[in-house]
């Protein structure tokens, strides 16, 4: 039986070999996830913001939604990619399926809810104490929304790294639109599931470890510099 | 040469769940005196000046500036409210912050006005530290200061001195001053009776959301007409 410390023993093997299939699984892996960050935000972030300021008919609904999305099994947006990326789906003709990008757009629809819902909640409490101060100023609705995703930018880091952690952790969507095929479309989580079907209890344990104490970086460093950008804003430097 | 005064008030009524927090309010505002609207907790001082603002619309009635109801006097006026709302950044950026989204000034120009702004409010000593982080007086100074900066031709000031102690009251006071002096139009208020002695060149009472008494500060102070005005301005209790 293979236990926790063969994990970590293998965890350090794999890393300290600097093994080549380990290194390209990694590199894609973060690829994909980051991306689908980024594209998340520049979504999430200007739709949460608007819905917490804007009234229009339907916001509501789309607020319920939004939430609801928060928790859509990656497996049922796997799929949904899948038709929509397929040779008969819509979107056939660009031959995406079992891509990086066909990875990147399943999970960045599996996470701008998350970004959005969270921003949404953020901007409303902000709102609730700049509206009537920046009513005052006479801002724009463009400069309102800007201002109030400033002042929000601690929040809404973490948000995003909500989002990050449930992209680089999720396997059922890359799983569907990516095929898990080596060089091509393996990552972390495919790469774990597929040891372990295969039975290799140690690697897929090492690499698990490896995948988390990835997201433990990624967080220590982002944080380091939502630190470092409220020190600096605070001090005067920005916006 | 006023570019908007006088502000003039007909018939304003305002209601809230059936209730009239404001009632048939008839007042003009011009150039000159330092106006002090004063009256018991609940008569709808801060609610006529955020009417006054343009925070709220009236139910009834009319709102002018120089006889017209544009928009066009939203950018010469001003309000600072009773508990300092203050954006998460340098006592510096906050200053910035309006002159900034006005678009109306280089770069040179904010420069120069937040230097001056800083050093008329002393707040300059700290222009680098974090707004949040200032004491209640001095995050009261800051606020009049950046209202002060845009150089409105009103400054409306909602009980600027609430929860100040004696020291930053003569400070905060002090600035009032000498903006009126510099030719602002100061219409504030306060239920402090010792500060209208203080400041007042005229009075607005007000008294469950309707003007009782509007004159001069010494007739208001001395000879007031209704039993409420006098009850109020002697300190008694009223019903």
């Amino acid at each position: 039986m293979i236990s926790i410390l063969d994990g970590f023993g293998e965890a350090f093997r794999l890393l300290l070999s600097f093994d080549a299939d380990l290194v390209e699984i990694v590199l894609l892996s973060l690829r994909v996830s980051l991306t689908a960050v980024v594209f998340s935000a520049l979504i999430g972030l200007p739709l949460g913001a608007l819905l917490a300021v804007i009234k229009f008919p339907g916001r509501q609904v789309l607020v319920v939604l939004i939430n609801a999305f928060m928790g859509l099994p990656p497996v049922v947006v796997g799929l949904i990619v899948y038709l929509l990326l397929s040779r008969s789906g819509p979107f056939g003709v660009f031959g995406l399926l079992f891509s990086p990008t066909a990875m990147i757009i399943a999970q960045t629809m599996l996470i701008t809810p998350i970004v959005a819902s969270l921003t949404r909640q953020a901007i409303s409490d902000l709102w609730v104490e700049y509206r009537d101060l920046l009513h005052s100023f006479d801002a724009t609705p463009w400069q309102i929304m800007k201002t109030l995703l400033w002042e929000g930018r601690l929040s809404m880091m973490t948000g995003i790294l909500a989002g990050f952690g449930r992209a680089i952790a999720e396997v059922g969507a890359v799983m569907i639109v990516g095929g898990n095929i080596d060089h091509a479309t393996r990552v972390l989580t495919t790469a774990i599931a597929l040891e372990t079907s295969k039975g290799d209890l140690g690697l897929a344990l090492g690499l698990g470890i490896v995948l988390v104490g990835i997201a433990v970086v990624i967080n220590i460093l982002t944080l380091s510099v939502g630190h470092a950008i409220g020190r600096q804003s605070a001090q005067g430097q920005l916006l | 040469m006023s570019k908007i005064l006088p502000l003039s008030l007909s018939g304003i009524s305002v209601k809230a769940g059936g209730n009239h927090l404001l009632r048939d309010i008839n007042i003009n505002f011009d150039k000159g005196p330092l106006t002090l609207i004063i009256g018991p907790n609940g008569a709808g001082k801060s609610l006529l000046l955020r009417l006054c603002h343009g925070l709220i619309k009236p139910n009834k009635g009319t709102l002018t500036w120089q006889g017209s109801e544009a928009a066009f006097a939203a950018r010469h006026q001003a309000l600072v409210f009773q508990k300092p709302v203050l954006l998460r950044r340098s006592v510096r950026e906050n200053i910035a912050y309006p002159l900034r989204i006005t678009g109306m000034f280089s770069t040179a120009e904010i420069t120069d006005r937040i230097a001056e702004a800083l050093d008329l409010s002393g707040l300059a000593a700290i222009a680098d530290r974090p707004a949040k982080v200032l004491s209640g007086g001095e995050q009261q100074k800051l606020a009049l200061a950046r209202a002060r900066a845009i150089r409105p031709e009103v400054l409306f000031l909602d009980e600027p001195t609430a929860n100040l102690d004696p020291r930053s009251l003569g400070q905060v006071e002090a600035l009032i001053r000498e903006t009126h002096e510099a030719g602002t139009k100061i219409i504030m208020t306060s239920h402090d009776m010792s500060q209208v002695k203080r400041l007042a060149d005229e009075i607005i009472f007000l008294y469950d959301g309707h003007i009782l008494e509007a004159g001069p500060a010494a007739q208001i102070l001395n000879k007031p007409a209704s039993k409420e005005a006098s009850a109020f301005v002697k300190g008694d209790l009223l019903p």
